[in-house]
């Protein structure tokens, strides 16, 4: 006898196995999870789960990255009245998670091509299962860039993960901030800044985005100056999501249900809607 | 040409100049090598020079009071450094500092706008390329003072 469907709409419980705080003052915090009982569902970089706090409310989160060990992770910012509560939370605790859901990004297509990780901010967060695949597999992917971008040097999420990243010789890690004090020895200025450096080569390159969407829109408009071809290029929306699945229509873009058409869009998908402001 | 000519025709910035035109610039240029921490410009000195990056990286600052040197962007290989030289009254307005050793081209600023007066071909090339420059650094500017990473407006859940 098969196994019945699960009912999407229905959470299953996850422990919280530990908390990490990502930044200073924990804005942005990082949960491992368990699953209570039965397997985990294991998504594929660039989906998303919806997390439910019991009794507060629900969340859609991108997966941050996927444990070997059976874990989930993901990282939270603590920036609404949801993720406010969720940031009081503590190792043992219990939440319920639906999905995962939603269009994952193109790590299998973009296998012998050069690969463009462009974040922004908390952007990084959804790109950080690819970079971890695209590590894993390196043989499969021409040369890699890692381009991110923050506020200032104290918002850098991942820190000692961009520190291994960069340490090794195969993947060109560059971060850059808005504002910095003269501490910074890094770059400083807005990430397209970073793209229109160029290093690859752009015909034969697959870009994924992720970020505020006004830092796409720019970073896409630099990607097309440099060459990368509309349908080459990747973007993570965000929008309402309630129900994950397409049927409440809040996460509605033009044609498109953000949660079940997405998260993830080749570019010219989009490009028809990308500038109309009602959207 | 001449082997600075050559490295002109290289770079990006030179694309589509004539040969004779990259020999007219060759004229006024030389090369420069700045040591890690050097200054390549400094704040309200004269604009003599316009400078083209070949390798390393520049920060440039601005000093503030109360906050001192405040790092407003970095430039890498392929990146002119300043427009100062091209319009009066000829000062930079800002310090650049060399992160590590960097490699420029620099040419002679009085001799370029004498160049680009008297061959208005030039001229209008380079000018044409310095405002592209331009364009994106003020939209790169622009998209830096919106705070992008802050929290977003709004009832997020």
């Amino acid at each position: 006898m098969s196994a019945r469907p699960r009912d999407p709409m229905l959470p299953r419980s996850y422990r919280i196995e530990s908390v990490e705080s990502e930044l200073p003052g924990g804005e942005v915090f990082s949960w491992t999870l368990r699953p209570r009982g039965g397997e985990l569902e294991v998504g594929q970089p660039g989906q998303f789960n919806m997390l439910y706090q019991l009794g507060i409310g629900e969340v859609p989160i991108s997966i941050s990255a996927l444990g070997e060990d059976g874990t989930l992770i993901h990282t939270i910012r603590d920036v609404g009245g949801v993720t406010r509560n969720m940031a009081a939370l503590s190792a043992g605790e219990e939440i319920g998670v639906r999905g995962p859901f939603g269009t994952a990004w193109p790590v299998a297509a973009a296998e012998g091509h050069d690969v463009l990780l462009v974040a922004g901010g908390i952007g990084l967060a959804p790109l950080r299962p690819v970079i971890h695949h695209v590590l894993a597999n390196r043989e499969r992917y021409r040369r890699i860039f890692l381009l991110y971008g923050t506020r200032q040097p104290a918002d850098i999420l991942f820190r000692k993960e961009l520190e291994r990243w960069r340490g090794r010789f195969d993947i060109d890690v560059a971060v850059t901030v808005d504002r910095a004090d003269a501490s910074w020895r890094g770059d400083v200025g807005v990430v397209t800044r970073l793209i229109e450096r160029g290093g690859f080569d752009p015909r034969n390159s697959i870009a994924m985005v992720c970020g505020p969407e006004v830092m796409m829109r720019f970073a896409v408009m630099s990607l097309e100056r440099r060459g990368v071809p509309a349908r080459q290029i990747y973007l993570s929306m965000e929008r309402n999501m309630q129900c994950a699945v397409g049927y409440c229509g809040h996460c509605q873009y033009g044609g498109h249900f953000i949660c079940k058409d997405g998260p993830v869009f080749p570019y010219d998908r989009l490009e028809p809607l990308f500038d109309v402001r009602e959207l | 040409m001449d082997d600075l000519a050559q490295v002109f025709a290289e770079e990006p910035f030179f694309s589509g100049f004539s040969d004779a035109q990259l020999r007219r610039l060759a004229g006024l240029a030389r090369p420069e090598v700045y040591q890690n921490g050097r200054y390549l410009i400094r704040q309200n000195g004269s604009a003599d020079r316009f400078m083209l990056i070949t390798t390393g990286h520049v920060v440039l600052k601005a000093f503030v009071p109360q906050r001192g040197m405040v790092p407003l962007e970095t430039l890498g290989p392929g990146d002119p450094l300043g427009w100062s030289w091209l319009a009066p009254p000829y000062k930079w307005h800002y310090d650049g500092r060399a992160l590590e050793r960097t490699e420029v081209i620099a040419f002679e600023a009085e001799g370029l706008r004498q160049a680009m007066e008297q061959d208005h071909e030039l001229g209008y090339r380079l000018q044409k390329r310095m405002i592209e420059v331009i364009a994106h650094r003020l939209q790169a500017a622009r998209l830096q003072s919106l705070d992008l990473y802050g929290n977003p407006a709004g009832d997020l859940p």
